[in-house]
């Protein structure tokens, strides 16, 4: 059940095409739905992409914007995720240049939260953590005490873990 | 089959069987316009015809009265750049009132696009928030599919404009082209049908009410629901009111016909509304004009929503009960249900109109200026029942939707939801096209006049002959009504005051103009115009003072006093 006010993640199925990225954000900018995070990539079809929308409201707005959706001719399919049957994920690389002496204790939280060190360099770390959002949020405040630099977040994206797949193919014609 | 782009355009739409397209050439659509010349050979039922408009926008109004007035899809065209953002609001009109518009646009090269080239506006960019979808084709090859789900998505469903934007090179390449008839639209099909439970449950509650009562939409319109509503109401004996865009849908000479409500719905009309505990809404948005305060819309009442757009249904208002359906096939699944239950007696009591009938007598003229009220009236006895009417936007609007009864559905053609100044002219146009038959009238005021007035040069040109009859008070006189109303009378930037002169004007054009004194010059000045093969102008001078009543003011219930 969503509560009002709180964070509402779409997923969405869209044509993988140009332009297609453009209408659905603008539908969402002059309609003026609150949208926090979007995610967007191939899937398991050739056609088709998902996008994974994460939008601030209550449960009513968000069946709303489902609808809006679901009116646009580039949308496969939009449903809102039910997050207790679902794995949720968000990936960040995290840029830090520390003090020599904090470097140990460093390499101790990364392993604590799960995280991995892609690149490591005299003066700089890179670091790579994926979660949910608020061990993201958790990792990044950390970070601040051993002299956080920069921050890339890729935005939330999710699946269901019901076994289902896209039953509706993308379009099949030319444009 | 080898042809060009440009070819392959005109072949398609012909496949869609366009009988006409209004529009403007220009570079980036010649090759489409070279075709169309090279069509002059062929025997007439194979060529398209083409109406030449002088601004794009009044040929984008034109295709949308075409296709208000006969339920096919209006097609218009213009070349790049400005010629394409001339159309812009002619676009969005259509897409405020869910026209079936389809837009075509030339667009530069492939090679130019996104260089700032000559003439290039990013004219998908432009449209994507008042259209159902934007095309642009990068292949000759492709234009065929692309015209077939064009017509496709802007006719089905809730219909609504679609713009096609060819660069000019796709035009003038030469490609295999195929025409099947696959068109890889989604959402395309007929509705499902209604709901057999939804339905039962509507009919149920039908049943059970007391005073139920139907809001008419232009929903239902565009499903040709009118002898279904019809039926559904006289089964009940139930009222039915309809939004402005839903105007005609019943005979408004129909005894169970309460008229339009909303902002400018009677008073007598909006305490029915108000005062019924179950409201059928069939297509209709319920918008700001058509409920008043939507907070104070109807509390107390239970509210039945059925419409072809599911967004919709929670839009504005939560309903009670749900559809989404073709409001045709919903009408019939509750009469049918309804057949079987219904065995009360109605109690016709509750909604008998006090009859609130204007002594036409009574307005006379006031000084030099006729009563705006008592025209349209005069009009209404003067016009065959199959006339049909354009409205243009403002107190011409609202006079004309309280006091010209319609009695068909595609008879009274007006820009509601965008509320286009300029529109009706042109729209009256595009009809009398689709229905050459049937006279046509655009109720005009001066101000909407001037914005579309080189229309004049169109109608004379191409032999389209329409009557425009203007309620001419030397003001924008519903901005003039809000500053008297809300404003302490402080008229901004509302008169007009006397250029020009509308007859010399139109005589200008080649056209006939008549200045009319009194009620019975104006009958003879309407009479002489429905005869006439040249569109005529008739200029009807009424007071500056005269407002378009009664009117909710903004924000109000549906139920409060109306000023006015």
């Amino acid at each position: 059940m969503i509560s009002p006010q709180q964070e509402v993640i779409i997923d969405v199925l869209v044509d993988h095409k140009p332009g297609v990225l453009f209408t659905v954000s603008n539908l969402f900018r002059r309609r003026a739905f609150n949208i926090s995070n979007v995610a967007i990539g191939t899937s398991e079809k050739d056609r088709v992409a998902r996008m994974t929308l994460t939008m601030r409201g209550g449960e009513k707005e968000a069946v709303q914007l489902v609808r809006h959706l679901e009116n646009l001719v580039d949308v496969i399919k939009a449903e809102i995720v039910d997050t207790d049957k679902a794995v949720v994920r968000e990936l960040a690389l995290v840029k830090l240049a520390p003090k020599p002496e904090d470097r140990l204790q460093i390499l101790s939280f990364v392993d604590i939260y799960r995280a991995k060190i892609v690149h490591l360099s005299d003066d700089c770390m890179i670091v790579e953590t994926s979660g949910d959002s608020d061990k993201i949020d958790a990792f990044i405040e950390l970070s601040r005490n051993f002299g956080l630099k920069e921050v890339a977040r890729t935005g939330i994206t999710a699946l269901s873990r019901e076994q289902k797949s896209t039953e509706s193919q993308g379009n099949d014609v030319s444009w | 089959m080898e042809m060009s782009g440009a070819n392959a355009l005109v072949e398609a739409l012909r496949r869609e069987k366009t009988q006409v397209v209004f529009g403007i050439p220009g570079g980036a659509i010649m090759p489409v316009y070279d075709v169309f010349y090279k069509m002059q050979d062929l025997p007439s039922e194979m060529r398209i015809r083409h109406v030449l408009a002088r601004h794009e926008q009044t040929a984008a109004h034109m295709a949308d009265g075409y296709a208000r007035a006969s339920g096919l899809v209006g097609v218009c065209m213009s070349t790049s750049g400005p010629g394409a953002t001339n159309l812009v609001t002619g676009i969005a009109t259509a897409f405020m009132d869910s026209s079936p518009v389809i837009a075509i646009t030339g667009q530069v090269a492939r090679p130019f696009i996104g260089k700032d080239a000559f003439q290039e506006t990013d004219i998908i960019g432009v449209v994507t928030s008042v259209t159902k979808y934007a095309f642009q084709p990068r292949k000759a090859a492709e234009i065929p599919q692309i015209v077939k789900a064009a017509f496709r998505i802007a006719s089905t469903r809730r219909p609504g404009p679609v713009v096609i934007d060819i660069p000019r090179d796709v035009q003038q390449e030469m490609d295999v082209v195929e025409f099947t008839d696959q068109h890889g639209a989604r959402r395309c099909g007929a509705l499902p049908d209604p709901d057999p439970e939804i339905v039962a449950r509507i009919v149920d509650a039908i049943a059970k009410a007391k005073t139920p009562l139907i809001i008419a939409g232009g929903g239902v319109r565009v499903a040709d629901a009118s002898q279904e509503l019809v039926a559904l109401a006289e089964l009940l004996m139930c009222p039915v009111a309809t939004s402005l865009m839903g105007k005609g849908c019943i005979p408004e000479d129909h005894p169970l016909s309460i008229g339009v409500m909303g902002m400018h719905g009677s008073s007598e009309t909006n305490r029915i509304v108000s005062s019924s505990d179950i409201l059928l809404i069939v297509g209709s948005r319920l918008s700001d004009r058509t409920t008043g305060n939507i907070n104070k819309f109807c509390p107390d009442s239970q509210i039945i929503h059925i419409d072809a757009d599911k967004a919709e249904i929670t839009k504005n208002k939560t309903p009670t009960i749900s559809l989404v359906s073709d409001a045709k096939k919903a009408l019939e699944a509750i009469r049918a249900g309804l057949v079987k239950c219904v065995t009360r007696k109605p109690d016709l009591n509750w909604f008998q109109k006090a009859k609130n009938d204007i002594d036409l007598d009574s307005l006379r003229k006031d000084g030099p200026y006729l009563s705006a009220v008592r025209v349209i009236r005069l009009l209404r006895k003067l016009l065959p029942r199959e006339t049909i009417v354009t409205t243009e936007v403002g107190q011409n609007q609202m006079w004309s939707a309280v006091h010209f009864q319609s009695y068909g559905p595609r008879q009274f053609i007006t820009s509601g939801g965008l509320g286009t100044m300029g529109f009706g002219f042109p729209a009256a146009l595009g009809a009398k096209v689709a229905r050459p038959e049937a006279p046509v009238v655009d109720i005009a005021g001066d101000g909407s006049f001037g914005m579309t007035e080189n229309v004049m040069a169109t109608s004379v040109e191409e032999q389209i002959p329409v009557t425009v009859v203007i309620l001419n008070n030397r003001m924008l006189g519903m901005v003039a009504q809000w500053a008297r109303m809300f404003y302490g009378r402080r008229y901004s930037a509302v008169k007009l005051g006397r250029s020009p002169c509308f007859p010399k004007l139109a005589e200008a054009y080649g056209a006939v103009g008549i200045g009319v004194q009194d009620y019975q010059e104006l009958s003879e000045a309407v009479r002489s115009a429905l005869k006439s093969e040249i569109t005529t102008v008739i200029d009807v001078p009424v007071s500056p003072e005269e407002n378009a009543a009664p009117m909710l003011a903004p924000e109000a219930g549906l139920k409060e006093v109306t000023l006015a």
